[in-house]
């Protein structure tokens, strides 16, 4: 349950060296930011390239996750959902999925981990790093709102 | 009438590939051919940039073995720099990269055993394919799958701590390393609450040496007989013929285990190696320019790395090689699936060299880095987790990388992957005129031996369902999607 005293992880990945496939990093560095200027203290912020099987671990130190990446898919121009539970592993390669990891977290651990997923859209995925300007439109206002999201239960 | 049978792309491997098996009017298998269908540009990608930016770019092959990039395009640089092949750096140079790459055998073989291979052998090959994962795994043993995610967590932890970050650090420069063990860091990984400090890992990869010995016992049919062939073995050895996964000399082994490479200076490389195009695949198939390409190929990763190994240098794993070695009484060993066993002894044998490194004074104090002599070409070489990695760059007068040629360890184990895969085929798909299930993950688990990483070709967007496709005649008559 999310509660003002929640210990709150907000969870980018992605890779930076394609294009908008870095939008959650980049949006963590925002909230890691934002959270230093707010002096809030009870979210923390990591990155990684993908999902793995030990950040069951690690979210299991928190009450709520927020997981954000970027997304393929026709969202416009960003889709937040609760994250469930997933013993249907669909992972196909070494990276698992936001579903996975909480429910590992929960076999593993016994973490009981309230978890969220914001999926911005991405238009441009080359090798290059800086994401396109179209994706930044959307970043903006994708921060917008887990900036009102988060502010509403800390 | 002919068919051909097609699984793409294979699950459980980083990447994307597909087989496809050609069966004749009479049931039996033809062909077989594992097909890597990405595209890496990476040696492209690099031409024109400052040298020093190669450790940083290359890396970005793959969020897998990025360490193992980082470090054989730097050893590479080292050369150019005039810091010589390996023994040249400062002892804090060689040994803090020695420990980021023990971080990352680790915690790369702990991903693999644990987390892609341990399902196929706890619940077997055909089991529900929504039991094959960790999931299923902690529901039967958590202890062990618990482990399994903390050792994984140990060697990135590791990796943090020396090349800067887990995934695409900056550690590595040429001629050196840009940072020392912090005493923090050093107190943490000896002496540190558990599970995350050496000694609890130590006696983890013994435990899970013992789950495996275990399982082999009363599961030989599918460790020694699922498949196996006679091959050519090739990786780094120490000079004295010890397991040294960081430096050494290149040497190769027949199937008899005569001495077929003898220890040469990896520099000249290209004296002795070459890499044959064929035209349904992305991945070059390297051979031995001497034996030629017919049967010049040769296998690399864990189990090669033990077949050519006399010893290990550290205690516990010494201990362990001395039972692998006498299974096969000295001779080589020829079962794929024991890359299981020779990949949980480096994890041991990691473990052990961990402790013994973040014990050293030399990784907490010390120069940093050393240069020497200019020089417009060099080659890195070192034992990704995954097999032997090659790094090779030529520059220009105004420092700019002008060629670059990588062997990646899944290329240098593309015609072993593919001999292991027909094997599988042959057993497996003789006679069949529908694919179950649990065929289709034979198929994948023999690929899986060799824990392949295909995407250091390019980082695929999406999630990719299994789909089996039977042909005949140009025709569709059966297709299955697994997602």
């Amino acid at each position: 349950m999310v509660t003002p005293k929640s210990k709150i992880l907000l969870y980018g990945y992605g890779n930076p060296g394609r294009q908008d496939d870095g939008l959650g990093y980049t949006i963590a560095e925002e909230i890691e930011r934002w959270c230093k200027e707010k002096n809030i203290h009870n979210i923390d912020v990591t990155y990684n390239y993908q999902l793995n099987i030990e950040d069951a671990e690690i979210i299991a130190h928190y009450d709520v996750v927020i997981f954000v990446d970027a997304s393929v898919e026709t969202v416009d121009p960003y889709f937040y959902e609760k994250v469930q539970p997933s013993l249907n592993t669909k992972f196909t390669m070494h990276s698992v999925t936001p579903s996975f990891v909480v429910a590992l977290s929960k076999q593993l651990f016994d973490a009981e981990v309230t978890a969220f997923q914001l999926h911005i859209k991405g238009e441009q995925w080359g090798f290059m790093e800086p994401i396109s300007s179209s994706a930044w439109c959307n970043l903006e206002l994708a921060l917008d709102f887990i900036k009102d999201e988060l502010e509403s239960i800390i | 009438m002919g068919q051909k049978i097609t699984i793409e792309p294979v699950t459980r491997v980083e990447g994307h590939g597909k087989v496809t098996i050609h069966i004749d009017n009479q049931g039996q298998v033809t062909q077989t051919r594992l097909h890597i269908v990405e595209f890496r540009g990476f040696e492209r990608f690099i031409q024109g940039r400052p040298y020093w930016e190669a450790p940083v770019l290359v890396q970005r092959l793959c969020g897998i073995c990025p360490v193992s990039h980082h470090l054989a395009a730097a050893k590479a640089l080292d050369v150019i720099v005039g810091a010589g092949t390996g023994e040249g750096l400062t002892p804090t140079g060689e040994k803090m990269r020695r420990l980021m790459h023990y971080g990352q055998i680790f915690q790369s073989h702990a991903l693999h055993f644990f987390h892609l291979a341990s399902p196929d052998l706890l619940f077997g090959i055909d089991s529900d394919p929504m039991k094959r994962n960790i999931i299923a795994l902690a529901l039967e043993n958590k202890d062990l799958a618990v482990q399994g995610v903390m050792m994984r967590k140990f060697g990135q932890e590791i990796i943090e701590a020396t090349a800067g970050k887990k995934i695409h650090g900056t550690g590595a420069i040429p001629g050196g390393i840009n940072k020392h063990l912090s005493p923090i860091d050093k107190e943490r990984f000896l002496n540190g609450p558990d599970p995350i400090n050496v000694k609890t890992m130590i006696d983890w990869a013994l435990n899970a040496l013992e789950f495996f010995h275990d399982y082999h016992a009363k599961n030989k049919a599918i460790i020694d007989e699922f498949f196996k062939f006679p091959s050519s073995y090739l990786s780094l050895i120490r000079k004295d013929g010890a397991l040294d996964l960081y430096h050494g000399v290149l040497r190769a082994i027949d199937q008899e285990g005569n001495i077929i490479l003898h220890d040469i200076d990896y520099q000249d490389y290209e004296k002795y190696i070459d890499e044959e195009v064929r035209n349904w695949s992305y991945m070059k198939f390297p051979y031995l320019k001497e034996i030629g390409k017919q049967t010049g190929w040769y296998t690399v990763g864990p189990l090669a790395r033990l077949n050519n190994a006399e010893f290990i240098d550290t205690p516990f794993a010494q201990k362990e090689f001395e039972i692998f070695k006498k299974y096969t009484g000295g001779k080589p060993n020829h079962m794929p699936m024991h890359n299981h066993w020779a990949r949980l002894i480096e994890i041991l044998h990691s473990a052990e060299k961990i402790k013994e490194l973040i014990e050293d004074q030399d990784v907490s104090e010390g120069e940093l880095t050393i240069k020497g002599v200019k020089k417009h070409e060099g080659v890195g070489l070192i034992e990704a987790p995954r097999g032997t990695l090659f790094h090779h760059y030529k520059i220009n007068e105004l420092d700019q990388i002008e060629m670059c040629n990588l062997i990646v360890s899944t290329t240098n184990n593309n015609q072993p992957m593919n001999e292991a895969v027909n094997q599988v085929a042959v057993k497996m798909m003789t006679g069949q005129k529908m694919i179950s299930e649990g065929m289709m993950n034979a198929i994948e688990v023999a690929i899986r031996a060799y824990d392949p990483c295909l995407s250091c070709a390019t980082h695929a967007l999406r999630q990719m369902p299994l789909e089996v496709s039977l042909i005949c005649n140009g025709q569709i008559i059966d297709c299955k999607q697994k997602f």
